[in-house]
């Protein structure tokens, strides 16, 4: 792949890990367990959705194809997206989301701190802008982890049996394939390998402090980064493009 | 001081534009008003999420999708304001859920009208806020000092809201046919709830006159719908979309616009929970209560071992 | 009605800028402390509205009874306590 084509691959995957994610999260404004965790959860979902544009900004550019960031979140089908199985997860309830939030944040964290250090500048401008939010991220849905782990015998419950589940999808984070490889070796995409070496480290570490346990999952489930996604992905389209689809090229 | 020097003395203050301040001393009366109206202030912003949010996911573009992500948001922000004000007074959060709950206290019927197209966000943003804001301004000057306060801030708030409605509308009622149709189609579903949302006619009105004596409020429910319709107009005209209401018209005399008469029984029949989404809406806020219950409790326990730990070091 | 334990209610005050005080903005409720921070940035400063946060249980606040309004009488009378109680000419200037 020659080196534009799989900046834009790359930029794609960065941008539907945001767009998904915060499609998800959108969908617990008005339903939160209090007001200001209602309020702080839609600041996290503004915030993904903001990073998500201004990656599909810069994406759209690379291609040179004359596409809009709407193009790019509203007209492609299921296999165009190359968003992390993880962030396409369903809601559940806010155990599962604070898991999938953690294990996500804890690798978005260190992926975009890395990303600074990226010899696209354009990407740097990016990546300083969006890891303050991130930052906040990363210490709000460890914070519930902790709470939540070392709060009630139910809570307790709740977390662990969500993280166990989840566990699966956070694997396909770390996984480097030969766009990875590409972009490390240009000095433009991140070293995963060190990336999960701190993931790892601040994972266990605020699973302790949650007096939770690190599930042992054998198989880890992955895909999403080469567009073969879970079964849940189609209803995420199906409502976030609904509109586009059904009234096409106009303006909104 | 006896309670009718102290009533006197209270009325002088209210008279005086003193404000009224949570430890001051006030009649029952004019607390238990408050409380109501501020929480049923509250609820509705809190209800009023929830026809809005129904948007979120299918909103068209990125842009608009951040625009009402913010604007639900405000409204949390919003309720949030209110009920800190209402608790101010003696009641708390958790009470006034339950009244919301049990369906004891009332919020805005205008809330249980459904969104059915794009264009309701559009419409909701522009007339729902645009009679809220009508409403809110006044109460900016409300007598007692933290509702004035959380009003000041929300109205510094809220007028994005309108903005974002119109502008919506705007770009649907010059668009495609389709999409001018849409955005008829909710103008004639969303005016005379509108103009419902201001309340009773003043000679219905049962709360309306002690409210103006205490300075909670300072226009009557009929001045300030035809304030409201008066400002909408030139709006409507604008978007080149067609009146709502064959009888609107100008009057000359009058320096204000004429309308029809409002369908006082669907009024009624909506606040007393006979409107499309009565039930759904009350149903969705207990469910998020209910599925938040373990979150909250847990949040507190940690909190408690925690200072647990911290005294023991 | 529910009879499980609220969360706290906090007094939030916000620097709006460096070199300003601390104002009150309003309060919210949070499980801590932590939590009261954070929620006070999502609440209270969604447009920008601050550098610093200071958040303090509202239990923990003493207010004076305004019933006792006559504690403020005493300073009322105090004039001498301003610049212009003392006649200076004009042609001093600025003092």
């Amino acid at each position: 792949m020659n080196k534009q084509d799989a900046l834009f691959e790359y930029l794609l995957r960065i941008a539907d890990n945001a767009l998904i994610l915060g499609h998800r999260i959108s969908e617990w404004c008005g339903h939160g367990p209090t007001l200001e965790t209602d309020i702080g959860m839609t600041n996290i979902a503004l915030d993904y959705i903001g990073h998500a544009r201004n990656l599909y900004q810069y994406a759209v550019e690379i291609e040179g194809k004359n596409r809009t960031e709407d193009d790019l979140a509203y007209s492609r089908d299921t296999t165009a997206f190359k968003n992390l199985l993880l962030v396409e997860q369903p809601n559940e309830d806010f155990a599962y989301t604070i898991v999938r939030q953690f294990i996500f944040d804890s690798f978005n964290y260190h992926f975009f701190d890395a990303l600074q250090s990226s010899s696209d500048e354009r990407l740097v401008g990016i990546a300083k802008k969006s890891i303050k939010e991130i930052a906040y991220h990363y210490r709000w849905s460890a914070e519930w982890i902790i709470r939540l782990g070392d709060g009630t015998t139910e809570s307790h419950k709740k977390i662990q049996e969500a993280l166990d589940e989840m566990w699966m999808y956070s694997g396909e984070c770390f996984n480097a394939d030969a766009i990875d490889n590409q972009l490390l070796e240009a000095g433009i995409g991140v070293d995963l390998a060190a990336v999960k070496s701190k993931f790892d480290t601040r994972v266990s570490d605020i699973l302790k402090q949650a007096t939770l346990t690190l599930p042992t999952e054998e198989w880890m489930q992955e895909g999403g980064k080469q567009g073969n996604h879970t079964e849940h992905f189609g209803f995420i389209l199906t409502e976030l493009q609904w509109m586009q689809r059904a009234y096409p090229d106009m303006e909104w | 001081m006896d309670d009718v020097k102290k009533l006197e003395a209270f009325q002088a203050k209210i008279d005086a534009e003193i404000k009224i301040e949570p430890k001051d001393w006030m009649p029952d009366g004019y607390r238990k008003t408050l409380i109501r109206q501020i929480s049923q202030h509250a609820h509705s912003e809190i209800v009023g999420m929830l026809p809005e949010g129904n948007w979120i996911t299918r909103a068209p573009s990125l842009k608009r999708k951040m625009g009402l992500l913010a604007k639900v948001q405000d409204e949390a922000g919003h309720g949030l304001y209110l009920y800190s004000a209402a608790e101010t007074l003696g009641t708390s959060r958790d009470e006034m859920f339950d009244q919301l709950h049990t369906g004891k206290a009332k919020y805005s019927s205008i809330f249980n009208y459904p969104t059915v197209s794009w264009a309701d966000i559009g419409a909701i943003g522009w007339l729902v806020d645009g009679a809220a804001i009508m409403n809110q301004v006044m109460l900016t000057r409300a007598s007692y000092g933290p509702y004035a306060r959380a009003m000041v801030r929300i109205c510094k708030e809220e007028s994005f809201h309108q903005r974002q409605g119109y502008e919506i509308m705007m770009v649907l009622a010059k668009g495609t046919p389709e999409q001018k149709q849409m955005a008829q189609d909710s103008l004639n579903r969303f005016w005379w709830p509108s103009l419902m949302m201001f309340g009773p006619s003043d000679a219905e009105s049962k709360h309306s006159a002690q409210s103006m004596a205490w300075k909670i409020k300072r226009k009557s429910n009929d001045e300030l719908r035809q304030a409201f319709v008066d400002a909408s107009i030139a709006q409507i005209e604008y978007l080149g979309l067609e009146l709502p209401d064959p009888e609107l018209k100008w009057n000359e005399e009058r320096g204000h616009y004429d309308f029809g008469a409002i369908d006082w029984n669907e009024f009624w029949k909506v606040v007393k929970g006979g409107g499309v989404c009565n039930k759904s809406r009350i149903k969705a806020r207990k469910k998020a209560w209910a599925e938040g219950e373990w979150v909250r409790e847990a949040a507190m326990a940690h909190a408690e071992k925690r200072a647990e730990r911290a005294a023991k070091n | 009605m529910s009879t499980k334990k609220e969360w706290p209610l906090w007094e939030v005050f916000i620097r709006s800028k460096a070199g300003l005080y601390h104002k009150h903005a309003g309060s919210l409720h949070a499980a801590d402390a932590e939590m009261a921070i954070e929620n006070a940035r999502d609440v209270y400063t969604r447009r920008n509205e601050g550098l610093s946060i200071w958040v303090v249980p509202s239990a923990q606040v003493t207010a004076s009874d305004p019933a006792e309004g006559d504690m403020f009488e005493s300073a009322k009378s105090k004039v001498y306590r301003h610049p212009t109680f003392y006649d200076i000419p004009d042609e001093i200037g600025h003092m």
